[in-house]
């Protein structure tokens, strides 16, 4: 749907003849809809439904591939699997110190019988601590807000498991951003090697995770291990991308400087170009910690324990508080992460403006700080029992949401399923049809159609294939299943948000509110929406897109408002000397402007959609998600891997036909990207 | 025998993909219809210029002409596609790379159009960066970097992050950096364009005043005359890639050798550039003097009292009395009439 939607705009603005403007879109919509409406009798069997004969059996390949690799190949002096389980191990040692320190502590013996060697970091003390970092790199607000997020923690009982999932979170974010900075710096380096990693990247940010986590399972062994190698290939492209924009974007003269006074190569890489860039840097980091955070639940689901863990056993058990809870806990973390980073990208500008005594007094407070948290947790030490957050002081609201839901369920229940079977009936199920209905040779043509116009002869091919893909792997109608609960997600994301953003993005009040939600339902892990929804609304389509929306709607209202904010202030102002009323300053002004911001905005809806079809998998959908899942749950690695490949290639279609379509009306508004 | 700091002969410049083709065949220096034809840029061609040691030398042109082509070349930021670039007689492109490396960690400085300052390092760290890149310790490097901060007048304001400063004092730092390793040769690339009229004037001085002070060779690239008139020893004008013509501005405004040049000067501030020698008509014999100039005086620093006297003045060379120059004369500078009698 959404691919038929980008080509209109483009291929009207080309052909200049105003009769076939709309001609051909138009054929090919009652081609469409002729095709759709013939009995399968009228095409050949091939064309409805893909033949078994024709098909590739790419699964089974990976298998066979997959077990050669760990059980034969050699790398001359070691096996393939003794360097995984290397790597393994060292991930390992430096997972246990982290998690030491910050959880669990050094234990000896066993069980019941074991003694503290170490107690982990108290509470307190570590409430101290972060506050004084907050402190030194944020000033007084964050150093407060820290204190509080933390205290939240301690107080709804989450304290054990919070500090389990940071300590997954920033080795994670460490080996992220570190790995996402060498790689990015040698893509700057190496052209050839920037060609190679651009479409890897992309299909490590479209694939979905339990994909990959599978073959990670098989190279690096179960346990935590592999989730945080999943977890890093999951986090690494943002800061890749973003480190070779930031170390471009540098200025040229900045170069020649470092050419002009005799810098080697690694001094100007190093004293030049990654200290100039570094504010830019920090918008990776800030990235990665993100997506760190996404993943770590489902890290958890293989064993890595702390929140993640939490929330999952939560569903599992349908409690809907005890999962909301600790989903809060995640997002709380998540936001004091955020905020902290982003200080820190911003802290050379605020300590330049500082006067000299302040910064003195500054860091005094927060060396004494320092001294008295590491005061605190020898004290721990030696009397064990004060490290513990009291059981008496701890609080639950979990009673209160299941009373909620159960509550409106049973005051609600006709009308919410009313809306349920209208949605499905209505929308949901004729658009499935629909969509199974399409044969797939034309839906190979419609894309490749759309490919030429928006981007010539290389991009028809390149869609072209990756669409033939899903047919020759035999997954054409799964895929069409995806595409049309992901579309139909979309398309109600595009029309919530594009509104939403329009309305917001020249009032700042509105804007904080809007912002502050968004920010929320994109730091809540997906498993959280499904919890309350599924208790409304039960298992099913319905229950998925209403997840979908909810978690993709952001982007859809983030790059509207953007792009309409960014419409120059003189075009708005020569709009306004023209007479131009309220209405018209946003229909011809504000939106046409826009239009590329919202186009990437859509492009980001999709993705986040396609990314969110795994959870909803546990809501009973059909779709790749479920194939996925099912194939994680089988250990089959390469069903799993191949629908997987699956997900990335509709994502990566999507994505090449808007990005053409944003970039050839950018070019021709005369916008720069 | 001694060469000079810095010279080039038959350098060209060529960008576009198929550029190596056009330097093969040497025809880069056919009709620019051609090149541009063939997609290919030729952004400097047939430099030839020879530029003493102590000496400023201006090169200018329109927006987009070659001149920091050529400068790149120059300072061998870029490879010329032909021709060569010899530093002090040894030739910069066939230099081994560490050679090369040596002349611009000691001999060469640059001051860049805007400014190229570390958003990272304050004032004093930008300064000492050269002599950091060079691994001189910490402490020495700041005391020169301070002197060099002193020396632009930007004391007391060394712990200033570049953002924190004006354009104006942002170039300084860019100057007090490129001067801290104290280079002989020393490249300004459009330094003030950035900068407001005023500022632009301020800056111009300083660069005098640091010339005089340090007597460096300048290669100094702008756009625009006035600043070229001012700081200029030589002037090489430049027009797509060719250098037009090279000499003093006297020279390019008595003496144009193209049509393009003389169209360059036409708007020139006259009376700066004039020497009395240029104005001066034959002396009649006998005649009595309200006063006299020397002959390389320009016209601006004696067309006041020229102007006010009754009698012309006598242009005196050496104690001899070569000429005369009377108020006529100082209007005739001031409405950019040709005097017929300056030729004799
Ligand atoms: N890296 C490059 N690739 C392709 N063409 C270039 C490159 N650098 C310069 N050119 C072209 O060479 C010509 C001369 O450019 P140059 O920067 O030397 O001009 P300039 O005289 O310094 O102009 P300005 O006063 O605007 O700085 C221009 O036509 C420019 O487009
Ligand atoms: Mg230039």
């Amino acid at each position: 749907m959404s691919v038929a939607a980008a080509t209109h705009p483009p291929a009207a603005t080309r052909t200049g003849v105003p009769l076939l403007r709309f001609a051909v879109p138009l054929a090919l919509v009652l081609v469409t809809a002729v095709l759709v409406s013939l009995p399968t009798s009228a095409l050949p069997a091939w064309a409805w439904k893909y033949p078994l004969a024709w098909q590739a059996p790419l699964p089974a390949w990976i298998s066979a591939f997959m077990k050669w690799l760990m059980e034969t190949a050699s790398l001359g002096l070691f096996t393939v699997r003794d360097l995984t389980r290397g790597v393994a191990s060292a991930l390992d040692a430096v997972l246990f110190v982290a998690k030491a320190v910050l959880a669990t502590g050094v234990a000896q013996g066993a069980g019941a019988s074991a003694t503290t060697l170490v107690p982990p970091i108290p509470w307190f003390a570590m409430i101290l601590a972060s506050s004084a970092a907050a402190y030194a790199v944020g000033g007084r607000r964050l150093a407060l807000g820290m204190a509080a997020g933390l205290l939240y923690l301690a107080v709804f009982g989450q304290w054990a498991s919070a500090m389990i999932t940071l300590a997954s979170v920033l080795v994670a974010s460490v080996i992220g951003a570190a790995g996402g900075l060498l790689i990015g710096l040698a893509c700057v380096r190496w052209r050839t090697l920037e060609r190679l990693m651009s479409p890897l990247l992309d299909m490590a940010q479209t694939m979905p995770v339990f994909a990959y986590l599978l073959p990670m399972l098989i190279l690096f062994g179960f346990g935590p291990a592999s989730a945080m190698v999943a977890t890093v290939i999951y986090a690494l492209p943002p800061m890749v991308r973003v480190t070779i924009v930031a170390i471009r974007a540098v200025p040229e003269e900045i170069r020649e400087l470092g050419v002009m006074s005799g810098c080697t190569r690694r001094q100007i890489t190093w004293k030049m170009l990654v200290p100039s860039a570094l504010p830019a840097l920090m918008v990776g980091v800030n990235q990665v910690i993100m997506l760190s955070l996404n993943v770590v639940i489902i890290a958890s689901m293989i064993g890595a324990g702390g929140l993640g863990w939490d929330v999952l056993a939560a569903l599992r058990r349908l409690d809907i508080g005890g999962g909301l809870e600790a989903g809060l806990a995640i997002t709380v973390l998540a936001v004091l992460l955020d905020r902290f980073a982003q200080a820190m990208a911003q802290r050379t500008e605020r300590v330049a403006k500082e006067d000299v005594a302040g910064a003195a007094g500054r860091r005094l407070a927060v060396r004494v700080a320092l001294v008295w948290a590491l005061g605190l947790w020898i004290a721990a030490a030696v009397w064990p029992e004060i490290a513990l957050y009291p059981n008496d002081w701890k609080l639950s609201t979990a009673p209160y949401w299941s009373q909620l839901v159960s509550w409106i369920n049973v005051n609600f229940f006709s009308v919410l399923d009313a809306i349920r079977t209208a949605a499905l009936l209505n929308v949901l199920t004729p658009v499935k049809r629909f969509m199974l209905a399409l044969p797939w040779p034309w839906v190979v043509a419609l894309v490749m159609l759309a490919g030429w116009r928006l981007g010539g002869l290389r991009l028809a091919l390149t869609t072209g294939a990756m669409t033939l893909f899903l047919a020759v792997v035999g997954l054409w109608q799964t895929s069409m299943l995806t595409v049309y609960l992901c579309g139909v997600a979309v398309l109600i994301s595009v029309v919530i948000g594009v509104p939403i953003g329009v309305a917001a993005a020249n009032r700042p009040r509105l804007w904080r509110v809007v912002e502050a939600v968004i920010d929320t339902l994109q730091t809540l892990p997906a498993f959280i929406y499904l919890i309350p929804i599924v208790m409304l609304f039960r298992v099913g389509d319905f229950t998925a897109l209403i997840a979908i929306v909810l978690y993709a709607v952001a982007p859809a209202i983030r790059y509207t408002a953007h792009g309409v904010r960014r419409v120059p202030a003189t075009l708005i102002e020569a709009g306004q000397m023209t007479g131009c009323s309220r209405r018209q300053l946003l229909t011809r002004i504000r939106l046409p402007l826009a239009t590329p911001d919202i186009l990437l905005g859509l492009n980001q809806t999709i993705m986040l959609a396609l990314s969110m079809l795994v959870i909803t998998a546990l809501v009973g959908t059909r779709d790749l998600g479920q194939e996925t899942y099912m194939a994680l749950s089988k250990a089959d690695v390469g069903r799993g891997l191949v629908a997987g490949v699956c997900v990335a290639f509709i994502g990566m279609v999507a994505d090449r036909l808007i990005s053409a379509a944003a970039e050839r009306l950018r070019r021709r508004t005369g916008l720069a990207a | 025998m001694s060469h000079p700091i810095l010279a080039c002969r038959g350098v060209a410049k060529l960008y576009g993909a198929r550029a190596s083709r056009f330097v093969r065949d040497g025809r880069f220096a056919g009709a620019p219809e051609e090149l541009a034809a063939a997609g290919v840029v030729a952004a400097v061609r047939d430099v030839d210029l020879e530029i003493a040691r102590g000496e400023t030398f201006v090169i200018m042109g329109l927006s987009g002409s070659g001149k920091s082509t050529l400068v790149r070349c120059l300072s061998a930021l870029t490879p010329p596609s032909a021709g060569e670039v010899l530093f002090e007689g040894r030739n910069l492109s066939t230099m081994a790379e560490g050679d090369l490396l040596q002349i611009r960690r000691h001999q060469m400085g640059m001051v860049f159009q805007n400014f190229a300052l570390l958003p990272h390092l304050t004032v004093l760290g930008n300064v000492a960066f050269p002599l950091d890149v060079q691994g001189v310790k910490k402490t020495e490097r700041e005391a020169k970097a301070l002197e060099m901060i002193r020396l632009v007048g930007l004391s007391g304001r060394e712990g200033r992050f570049p953002r924190e400063l004006s354009g104006g004092q942002q170039q300084r730092v860019g100057i007090a950096r490129s001067l801290a390793v104290k280079p002989d040769l020393w490249f300004l690339d459009e330094p003030f364009s950035a900068l407001d009229p005023l500022i632009r004037r301020e800056m111009q001085d300083e660069v005098l005043r640091l010339q005089g002070l340090l007597k460096k060779t300048i290669v100094f690239i702008t756009h625009d005359f006035d600043e070229a008139v001012r700081i200029a020893d030589r002037i090489a004008i430049m027009k797509d890639g060719r250098i037009e013509q090279i000499g003093t501005a006297e020279e390019l405004l008595l003496r144009p050798a193209t049509d393009y040049v003389r169209a360059f000067t036409q708007e020139a501030p006259r009376a700066k550039i004039l020497t009395a020698r240029a104005v001066m008509a034959p002396a009649p014999s006998g005649a009595e003097f309200a006063g006299r100039v020397d002959a390389r005086a320009r016209v601006a620093s004696f067309a006041h009292e020229v102007e006010a006297a009754e009698r012309p003045f006598a242009v005196v060379d050496g104690g001899a009395v070569i000429g005369v120059v009377d108020r006529l004369a100082m209007i005739d500078v001031l409405v950019g009439r040709e005097r017929k009698a300056v030729a004799a």
